[in-house]
């Protein structure tokens, strides 16, 4: 039932836009790149330094000095420009990046995420993700809409240390898109052969349903 | 021209003691001062705050550093390829001062630019923010941060020229710019050392003046973290 990873990765493609610069997260977001729709000009934006990330290279083009930011090794694009972390970051605190796409452990219904910390299990560090959800013009969250045990990750208030406060736009999960509206999560679509009634069952903050709500068309 | 050359990683090292705070260029394995850090293991000084915005991973980079215990306290952005040091850190054996990756970038960039603080809208509402200056500009909330600087900051450059002027090559350039601005000695290494004049002036990343010691790095390794390819 609902969306595999590629899945939710097809359908946040399609919110990505003609002409945009694009930053995207290590995970499903990273998926993201492979299913943008043809005939659109989309340039990537790496914040250890790259913009313009274009695929893995082959055997004979690896480079150790030429990574991005989830350290995977790449190659540039015709176009493409290197520059260091304090530009890198004047573009995303500039909010010259349109859309940010990253993954999360929680996020509120007033639009806070936490994907950094788990106090006492995982401490990793936020990365840049504090500096992009504080910045970004626009926030889109890939996520799964449950935790492995089944606990809702849809919450009234996130219980994990959050990276930011206010800033997400919208969701899309193995079971539905989302938007982050006034009072809660807008309900806009479901996945294919998931229901209202099963959202709701998965969705601890406020779940807001008008009329019919579509089905997930990838 | 004056010449910032030195003869190897022993020479540039210089001065470096106990207690000192360290600046160490690269994201990830790419683009750390390798040849530096190996002296650093060599000298086998203690007490060390670095300033990185990784910790290397278990046995390359600064990961080799945790390993000896030379390092007291962290200053990074992500650390998540390195067990020994969520191991250290959990055990309370390492301080750690965990900072968004783009505020890391700008305080060393303010402490290189003379520039004691700033205000930044990341981490505002989180623990990040608790006990910092808060500040509204056109309706939007900030933190205010200050500048970061080193005893020595320890750079990675592709080429360089006897006067200190470096360039860097692909992503490996990342923090490495900054870092040597904010260093009260910086020490560039570099693959290949040429003299003054070799180098195209438009080219230059770093200008000369941040440098005070340069020298040509040898059997660089380069380590990959993910090794990702396609097929032709």
């Amino acid at each position: 039932m609902g969306l595999d990873k590629h899945g939710i990765a097809k359908r946040i493609a399609k919110e990505v836009k003609n002409g945009m610069y694009v930053n995207l997260g290590i995970g499903i977001p990273t998926l993201v790149a492979n299913y943008l729709p043809e005939g659109i000009e989309v340039v990537l934006q790496s914040e250890n330094g790259l913009l313009g990330m274009g695929p893995f290279p082959t055997e004979e083009q690896v480079d150790a000095d030429m990574i991005n930011a989830g350290k995977q090794t790449i190659t540039t694009l015709p176009g493409s420009a290197i520059f260091n972390s304090a530009e890198s970051f004047a573009m995303i605190r500039g909010e010259h990046v349109d859309l940010t796409i990253l993954g999360a452990m929680e996020v509120s219904e007033k639009g806070d995420i936490a994907n950094w910390k788990i106090p006492g299990k995982m401490v990793k560090g936020m990365g840049g993700a504090m500096d992009l959800v504080a910045s970004a013009k626009n926030i889109i969250v890939a996520m799964q809409h449950t935790a492995r045990d089944g606990s809702s990750k849809l919450l009234k208030e996130c219980t994990l240390p959050i990276t930011g406060v206010d800033c997400v736009k919208k969701i899309v999960t193995d079971l539905a898109v989302l938007e982050v509206v006034d009072g809660g999560f807008k309900l806009l679509e479901r996945a294919p052969g998931v229901s209202v009634e099963d959202i709701k069952a998965a969705t601890a903050g406020n779940l807001i349903v008008e009329g019919d709500v579509p089905e997930i068309q990838v | 021209m004056i010449n910032k050359t030195v003869a190897n990683a022993q020479q540039a090292l210089q001065g470096v003691q106990d207690g000192m705070t360290l600046m160490l260029g690269g994201f990830g394995l790419c683009g750390i001062p390798e040849n530096s850090i190996q002296e650093l293991l060599r000298l086998g000084i203690k007490n060390l705050t670095c300033i990185s915005n990784n910790a290397g991973v278990d046995d390359f980079g600064i990961g080799l550093l945790l390993q000896q215990h030379q390092v007291k306290k962290m200053i990074s952005s992500y650390v998540g390829e390195n067990a020994e040091f969520e191991r250290q850190l959990l055990s309370g054996e390492l301080e750690v001062d965990l900072i968004p990756q783009g505020t890391l970038a700008e305080r060393i960039r303010a402490g290189g630019a003379g520039i004691p603080a700033f205000f930044t809208p990341a981490g505002f509402g989180t623990e990040v923010g608790e006990g910092k200056e808060t500040r509204e500009f056109n309706g939007k909330m900030y933190l205010m941060e200050s500048w970061l600087r080193s005893d020595f900051s320890f750079v990675k450059a592709w080429k360089g020229d006897t006067a200190g002027n470096l360039i860097y090559k692909g992503t490996a350039r990342n923090f490495n710019p900054m870092m040597a601005t904010a260093g009260k000695i910086t020490v560039a290494e570099v693959e290949e050392l040429v003299p003054a004049g070799e180098l195209d002036p438009n080219m230059i990343h770093t200008p000369g003046i941040f440098v005070q010691r340069i020298f040509e790095g040898k059997d660089y390794e380069k380590r990959i973290e993910q090794r990702t390819v396609r097929t032709a």
